[in-house]
């Protein structure tokens, strides 16, 4: 599997994706810098978490113009999967490559430590190491994770199953009281129309080993790697 | 030319930190205080002095980077 992170200034989970991307495919993914025009041809290109120029203006408003997401978007047109992870998945939306917007977190406060997802559905790319109904402990660390979309978009995405996590308690339930940041109807990730990009707030590189403190993180790496291994 | 450019939330969206800052109003004994939005506020000097062009590249500006549409109105003004 061939993979490529794109790094922002102010990228701080590139190093951490790589390392999880090699450990599931034996395969270093290539760096690629944000002045880039172009992106190389591979199976996955992953926007990594951080606060890319420093979160100015909006999170993820100054990356989501970068030269290189241009590349970005016509691969992800052609059919390239891009997962987007934290400031990823916000300059996502910012690009217009995923609906909705994430705003402040409704606490106000920074919110950084493990919470439980509920894998919606184990029938694509990004969540085939999962099975429906699952309930994942993964870390989050954001302060602008609170994600928001008009009631149509968010019927759209709810009836054509574009939902990938929900945040639940330990118990897989979705309520308010397991909501960390006041997100609409609980949303921790989400797909686009044609299921080849997933966005989604919470951290699945950052626990991929026990020595890590857990390893639920690991199946979705593992996935890619059995998955686009052939490709 | 100057313009002054107002960002501010669409209603329906909620603001947590308009919230904050009313209630903070409230601890300080500001009575009547019934709602707080917060939004932002950027200058832009221009160099430009057709008025027309002016306000349609600070529209361009606005819907393409300065708000975030999805939940943001954007106003433009231009000095005289």
């Amino acid at each position: 599997m061939k993979s490529c992170v794109i790094v922002f200034p102010g990228s701080n989970c590139d190093r951490d994706v790589a390392v999880a991307l090699e450990m599931s495919s034996g395969r270093a993914p290539q760096m690629v810098w944000h002045g880039e025009t172009a992106v190389p041809e591979c199976d996955l290109i992953v926007l990594p978490g951080g606060f890319s120029h420093g979160d100015y203006l909006r999170s993820g408003a100054m990356a989501a113009r970068a030269p290189v997401m241009r590349a970005v978007i016509a691969a992800a047109g052609r059919g390239t999967p891009v997962l987007g992870l934290c400031n990823g998945f916000q300059i996502m939306t910012e690009a217009g490559m995923l609906p909705g917007a994430l705003m402040r977190n409704a606490g106000l406060k920074f919110i950084c430590r493990d919470v439980f997802l509920k894998v919606e559905r184990s029938d694509t790319l990004f969540t085939g190491g999962y099975s429906a109904g699952q309930v994942v402990r993964i870390p989050i660390s954001h302060h602008d994770g609170n994600y928001f979309a008009d009631s149509e978009t968010l019927n759209m995405l709810e009836t054509s199953g574009r939902v990938a996590f929900r945040y639940c308690a330990s118990s897989g339930e979705v309520n308010a009281a397991a909501n960390p940041n006041g997100s609409l109807n609980n949303i921790a990730g989400i797909f686009n129309a044609a299921g080849n990009v997933l966005g989604m707030m919470p951290h699945p590189e950052r626990l991929i080993s026990p020595e890590l403190g857990g390893s639920d993180g690991r199946a979705m790496f593992d996935g890619f790697a059995l998955r686009l291994a052939c490709a | 030319m100057k313009a002054r450019i107002h960002i501010t939330l669409k209603n329906g969206v909620l603001d947590p930190q308009g919230k904050a800052i009313g209630a903070a109003l409230s601890h300080l004994g500001f009575t009547g205080v019934e709602t707080v939005r917060q939004g932002k506020y950027i200058e832009i000097d221009l160099d430009e002095s057709n008025r027309e062009k002016a306000r349609a590249a600070l529209e361009a500006m606005c819907a393409q980077l300065l708000a975030n549409t999805v939940i943001e109105n954007y106003a433009v003004e231009l000095d005289a």
